[in-house]
């Protein structure tokens, strides 16, 4: 058990270590967010005057949360697209052949996603505080959303490694970038749901990235609340449950295929 | 005890390929067994069912005493693999990749760092161990494979195509590395297209092609049961009708061009060179060039398939003992 866990941290490691040693990976991560925060607040922060709108601090205390979702997905996408080079490859081969359980390949790349989601959202605090945000939670409250970022990034990290797993090509789990994109649209992480128009707004109500966002936006614009957490992390059960069952059967017709 | 059983093995790929078709071969502990064949012959195949990265569809292998379908965990502690392709990690340096393999063996992490810099320097790799794979040339990523595959010390070792596409120097290297690890007690189960290889490398040779073993033995026995050596006799001057009465007495004797140009089959091999040389100046015959011209086993390769093995331009082993006697 302790050498299994010693393999996925240094398989984890690993991962990071690439990320950030491949300006490739780690861009679309953090700045294709990074640019639609700062085009999003500067261009529709009127929205916060829109009737309906929730009372917040400000336009960009909302958004924050928009900016932490992406940039968790992207890392999740990213994470996939790693495994599936992997397999592409042949490193995941190399793996195979050593003396270690065959889920700790998919863990190892999970543990480096919940990694960067982490990061993501420390760099979006760091942002907002710069440009004068608030975190109505406090330090619990920072830590609350900066866990929820490693969070999401794993949950959707396994949807992502079971596409990797089921396709063993890099190119189809890029593929999902612009999924990435309707997923959030069509939820309520850049606006509230109530400011949709249908069908938008019945898709955001039973979107679980709609919970998330309420998970990780809570703390941010109303302070630490048991109900914004426990939306957060029913959305996080969902996404991650699915995730789970996916990257199981994913990695079993991997090793079916061999 | 052996290393390596294999019964029956098959492989038949979805679409009907069969690319293993019932490979029965025994390689005993302390061994180097080669497994030759051209390109698609099914080494790989083979190569990867033994190491449990595939599963057969039929029959059965051991390796280092237990099952690669059944007790596929128990083999892969016992084995050190370099496939064909070095999947190497372009991003990382040769030291962090020989670290990476070194805990994926469950060696701690002191002992792994020490592991990892004995063998980086063992394959001769200690000048770039910190630079990243993707600037190593083919031979120094084979190295390094090589080396990887070595961090928790196998009992038996499998080299798929270990040295193709790598210049003569490089080559070379691997080969004295692999003589040196089997030395100190490894078993080597490679794979190779060239001849020579397996020739200067292998204690036995198993010769596959089209998913079958065509023939399996030592080198020498191989090549012996071609045929056996013959020399190739050049004279001076035309003409010499008694030359071929001389060569008659060493072995069966095939007149060449020009009747200065003969092939004498040697029925005591090398050891007539000596005699025949003697007996034609003794009937006053000049000899030319003699060349004596061993069966290679690409002649193995072609009495079993009637091809030739595909790549190969080695075309004969030829030991050249050219004579200018007066
Ligand atoms: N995954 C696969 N699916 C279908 N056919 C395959 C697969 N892998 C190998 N083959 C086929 O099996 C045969 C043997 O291949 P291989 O074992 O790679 O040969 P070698 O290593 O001797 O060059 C070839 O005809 C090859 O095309
Ligand atoms: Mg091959």
């Amino acid at each position: 058990m302790r050498a299994e866990l010693r393999a996925i941290g240094a398989l984890g490691a690993r991962s990071i270590r690439n990320t950030f040693r491949y300006p490739r990976y780690l861009g679309p991560i953090l700045i294709f967010p990074t640019l639609f925060l700062a085009v999003n607040t500067g261009g529709a922060g009127g929205a916060i005057d829109l009737p309906g709108f929730p009372e917040v601090h400000g336009f960009l205390d909302f958004q924050l949360a928009a900016g932490i979702l992406q940039a968790s997905l992207l890392a999740a996408v990213m994470g996939g697209t790693g495994l599936a080079l992997d397999i592409e490859l042949g490193f995941t081969d190399r793996l195979l052949a050593a003396p270690i359980r065959r889920p700790t390949i998919v863990l190892g790349r999970l543990a480096a996603t919940f990694a960067l989601g982490m990061f993501a959202a420390i760099w979006f605090l760091a942002i907002g505080f710069a440009f004068g945000a608030i975190v109505k939670g406090g330090v619990l409250g920072v830590i609350f959303v900066i866990l929820f970022g490693g969070l999401t990034a794993t949950a959707f990290g396994g949807i992502a490694s079971a596409i990797a797993l089921k396709s063993g090509t890099a190119s189809v789990v890029q593929g999902m970038f612009p999924l990435v994109f309707v997923i959030l649209f069509v939820s309520s992480a850049f606006f509230p749901a109530e400011l949709m128009q249908e069908p938008s707004q019945t898709i955001a109500h039973y979107n679980p990235v709609s919970l998330v966002a309420t998970g990780i936006r809570g703390p941010v614009v109303s302070g630490l609340r048991a109900s914004d957490t426990l939306d957060g992390l029913l959305g996080l059960a969902i996404i991650g449950g699915l995730g789970f069952v996916l990257s199981a059967w994913g990695l079993r017709a991997r090793l079916r295929a061999s | 005890m052996t290393a390596i059983e294999v019964q029956g093995l098959e492989r038949e790929f979805k679409g009907g390929v069969k690319a293993v078709q019932g490979i029965d071969l025994a390689v005993g502990e302390g061994e180097i067994y080669a497994f030759l064949g051209p390109n698609g012959a099914g080494k790989t195949t083979t190569v990867r069912m033994l190491t449990t990265l595939l599963r057969p569809t039929g029959g059965r292998a051991l390796v280092a005493g237990h099952d690669v379908a059944k007790e596929a965990a128990a083999v892969r502690r016992q084995i050190g693999v370099a496939l064909q392709e070095a999947a190497l990690d372009p991003l990382m340096s040769g030291h962090e990749l020989m670290r990476l393999q070194a805990t994926l063996h469950g060696l701690p992490r002191a002992e792994g760092r020490r592991r990892a810099d004995a063998l980086v320097e063992r394959v001769g790799l200690g000048y770039a161990k910190d630079r990243r794979v993707g600037t190593y040339s083919g031979g120094m990523r084979r190295r390094l494979d090589l080396g990887m595959a070595l961090v928790h010390e196998p009992r038996v070792l499998f080299l798929d195509e270990p040295t193709t596409g790598l210049d003569p120097s490089s080559r070379a290297a691997i080969w004295d590395e692999v003589r040196r690890l089997n030395d100190e007690g490894t078993t080597v189960f490679l794979t190779t297209q060239y001849l020579e290889e397996a020739d200067q490398l292998a204690d036995r040779v198993g010769i596959i092609d089209d998913g079958r073993m065509a023939i399996e033995g030592t080198p020498a026995a191989l090549k012996a049961q071609v045929g056996q050596p013959h020399l190739d006799v050049c004279l001076t001057d035309g003409a010499n009708d008694h030359a071929e009465g001389v060569l008659a007495r060493f072995g069966e004797v095939r007149p060449g061009i020009e009747g200065v140009h003969f092939q004498v089959t040697l029925a005591g091999g090398a050891g007539d060179i000596a005699p025949v040389v003697r007996a034609l100046d003794e009937a006053g015959l000049a000899v030319a060039q003699l060349n004596l011209v061993n069966p290679t086993l690409d002649d193995v390769f072609l009495a079993e398939t009637g091809r030739h093995l595909e790549g190969d331009q080695d075309t004969g082993e030829v030991a050249a003992l050219s004579l200018e006697s007066g």
